[in-house]
């Protein structure tokens, strides 16, 4: 008998007192919480969005499409980033004005390489407002897992108010299980001395996003 | 279950112990007191706090009544995205199958995110054993690790360690394990913070072998999910080439769907935050992006025993946010380490004597570790009756009784060391069922009155040692009822009636 069929086996012999011949409908789940936390106008919920990610310190910046490269521009000059990695799908224009090596994402980037950049410029996929979370799922314009991990500094611009919505079962609809998902709620954190939130450990230490209006 | 745990001591006598250490106390009071509040108003801004609950301890008691139907949904979602399934009875066959599969990749290193389970089962020791050095790379867990020591909390192993040891520990522990604490290293969290940051980086790097657990398993998708605020766990999970997963079988959930409860109930309930950092989930493997080649071990090691309990089996609807520990004023005092398991506090007090069984003196005594407060059901984002369970394994444990024991039904005996209690109560319920004898009794007590002492003699003693015996009353309610029927008859108040 393989372990599989050992534990299994135990199962069913500890589920003895389960009527099972009805299938796990058996048991009701009430699903009466609430879709979403108050109904907002879409203008509410870009500003709740902004407002979470500020209070978990992410930096926000509010801009339209045709001031997103020169705003790129300047946040990663002011920083004094010599390289940007780029997921391939990134639209080209984004990076436009900006003067410093733009590093290409691709499989052959060692991890130690990826250290060695400065920043990274992504999209995002769905921004849930209520808890202040961009999710990545890997899209062309969001690139491999480990480009919005690796660098100190991640820009990720959100494209608002499509990508945003209110709640996590809201966000959880729009998304597909099979790609490789990543929530993020600010910077990099943790709790672990004293149970006090301290920033910075070993995610991007700066997280800024951009709210990208048409 | 681990190594360490061998030759522990009862509970009463660890905390005996723990409950002097000063430092401690203050340590864990602190701590506590700090993240209670912050979680209670995480949870009042969401008004369906309740209906989640429910919803979350529904979703859990649906997937353990038909915890084999969705395993082996699970088992096919996850084989079909690419990923290999792997079964383990107990701890030792789990250690044998991740050690088999790090000797295979060639490897003599690992990174690991913190995991219960990995905990429960001794991984760390297991892969040692066999050549293999494991690193934690969870800040608490790198803190717990370099000092030798053990983890005190679910959440934050070293809740125990104040800001001035944890830099002292850094100090003088890590530069024989990699990169030296920077020079002048001070006590400041972010000062830490930054230290482990730069230990870690190099072995991130060059990690070709990543260890985790997982919060969730989705039945319908074969997606799981690590919850974490680092950053540590998306490096282990997406930078090396082969990922292994350890997960209790009571990690299943049925849907997709069924995500949206949980991500809501976990982090502000454990976290006191509206999300954590950051969540993983990821199906199978991914071409081109993270580790080309993932492993799940699938855990039982005594949870399909627990899971025969129709009373104890709801601990395993546990989703380790580790709300209980932080309310419960026995944890608060005695400390995690008194609790002799990967899984202290409340809801140690109930997993382990069901996962390990109560043979130990160790395990028979920690359904006693607890006032019966209920702060910790309370505070379940699942929902679990803590005390209901504790009275159930306390009189296990008194009574004896079947259980399941490594997936045979056995009688266990009556624990020694009761059999004080036993007589007691056996007494008791003669003398409750005999009104005669029951009034006898208590005119013969309230008439020796003066001679009563204040602390019981012999194997009572214990007992009164902290606690003033009750003071017999003159006359009993029985013969003051009967003698004025409630202030009918004389000098009672008059507004009882009829």
């Amino acid at each position: 008998m393989s372990s599989r069929d050992v534990v299994l086996a135990r199962v069913r012999r500890a589920l003895a007192d389960v009527p099972r011949a009805s299938g796990p409908e058996e048991t009701a789940v009430p699903r009466d919480y609430l879709r979403e936390h108050g109904e907002h106008p879409a203008e509410d919920t870009v500003q709740l969005l902004a407002a979470n990610l500020a209070d978990y310190r992410a930096i926000v910046h509010d801009i339209d499409a045709a001031g997103l490269p020169g705003l790129l521009a300047h946040l990663l000059g002011e920083r004094g980033s010599r390289s940007v990695v780029a997921p391939a799908g990134l639209p080209p224009e984004w990076l436009a004005a900006c003067d410093l090596e733009v590093v290409p994402d691709v499989p052959e980037t060692t991890p130690g390489e990826l250290d060695a950049v400065d920043s990274v410029v992504t999209g995002c996929a769905v921004a849930i407002a209520e808890t202040g979370t961009l999710v990545l799922d890997g899209s062309p314009d969001q690139g491999r897992r480990r480009i919005t991990l690796v660098p100190d500094h991640h820009i990720c611009v959100v494209r608002v108010p499509e990508q945003v919505v209110a709640s996590v079962p809201q966000a959880l609809e729009r998304l597909a299980p099979g790609r490789p998902l990543t929530w993020i709620s600010g910077p990099s954190a943790t709790s672990d001395i004293e149970l006090d939130r301290v920033e910075g450990v070993h995610g991007p230490r700066t997280l800024e996003v951009v709210l990208m209006r048409p | 279950m681990s190594v360490t745990d061998l030759g522990m001591p009862a509970f009463p006598a660890a905390a005996a112990r723990s409950t002097r250490d000063t430092r401690l106390r203050a340590n864990l009071r602190y701590a506590t007191h700090t993240i209670r509040d912050k979680r209670a108003r995480a949870v009042s801004e969401l008004g369906d706090w309740a209906q989640l609950r429910a919803a979350g301890r529904a979703i859990k008691d649906r997937t353990l009544r038909h915890l084999d139907h969705y395993l082996e949904r699970l088992e096919e979602a996850v084989t079909a995205a690419g990923g290999q399934v792997h079964w383990a009875t107990d701890a030792a066959e789990a250690n044998r199958i991740v050690t088999r599969l790090v000797r295979a990749t060639g490897e003599r290193e690992v990174v690991k995110v913190k995991s219960m389970a990995t905990q429960e089962i001794g991984l760390n020791e297991a892969l040692a054993e066999a050549g293999i050095s494991a690193y934690e790379t969870d800040l608490a867990e790198l803190i717990v690790q370099l000092g030798k020591d053990r983890p005190s909390h679910i959440l934050v192993p070293a809740i125990h360690r104040n800001r001035s040891e944890i830099r002292d520990i850094f100090r003088s522990e890590m530069g024989s394990w990699g990169r030296p604490a920077p020079d002048g290293l001070s006590d400041r969290p972010a000062e830490l913070a930054e230290a482990a940051r730069l230990h870690l980086r190099e072995k991130f790097l060059r990690a070709k072998v990543g260890i985790s657990g997982a919060n969730f398993m989705v039945a319908e998708t074969g997606t799981l999910v690590v919850v974490e605020s680092e950053g540590n766990g998306r490096m282990c999970l997406t930078l090396p080439e082969t990922l292994i997963s350890v997960v209790g079988i009571e990690k299943v959930v049925p849907t997709w769907q069924d995500l949206e409860v949980f991500l809501q109930l976990l982090p502000r309930s454990s976290t006191a935050e509206r999300m954590n950092p950051y969540t993983s989930m990821w199906t199978g493997t991914t071409d081109g992006d993270g580790p080309q080649t993932f492993h799940l071990v699938l855990l039982d090691n005594g949870r399909t025993d627990t899971l025969a309990d129709t009373v104890g089996r709801q601990a395993l609807r546990c989703i380790r946010c580790s709300a209980c520990l932080n309310v419960c004023p026995v944890y608060e005092r005695a400390g995690g380490h008194a609790y002799g398991s990967a899984y202290p506090g409340p809801i140690g007090a109930i997993l382990t004597p069901q996962l390990r069984g109560t043979a130990s003196a160790l395990d028979a005594s920690l359904p006693y570790a607890s006032s019966l407060c209920g702060a910790c059901y309370e505070v379940c984002p699942v929902a679990i009756d803590i005390p209901e369970v504790l009275v159930h394994l306390r009189e296990r444990v008194v009574e004896g009784g079947k259980v399941t024991r490594r997936g045979v039904k056995t009688l266990i005996k009556p624990a020694k060391g009761h059999a004080a209690e036993r007589a007691a109560m056996r007494a008791a319920g003669l003398v409750f069922d005999r009104p005669g004898v029951l009034r006898a009794g208590q005119r013969l007590a309230a008439r020796t009155r003066k001679l009563h002492p204040r602390r019981l003699p012999g194997p009572g003693r214990a007992w009164s040692d902290t606690r003033d015996l009750p003071p017999v009353p003159a006359e009993s309610f029985r013969d003051w009822w009967q003698r004025t029927r409630g202030g009918e008859r004389g000098n009672g108040r008059e507004e009882g009636g009829k």
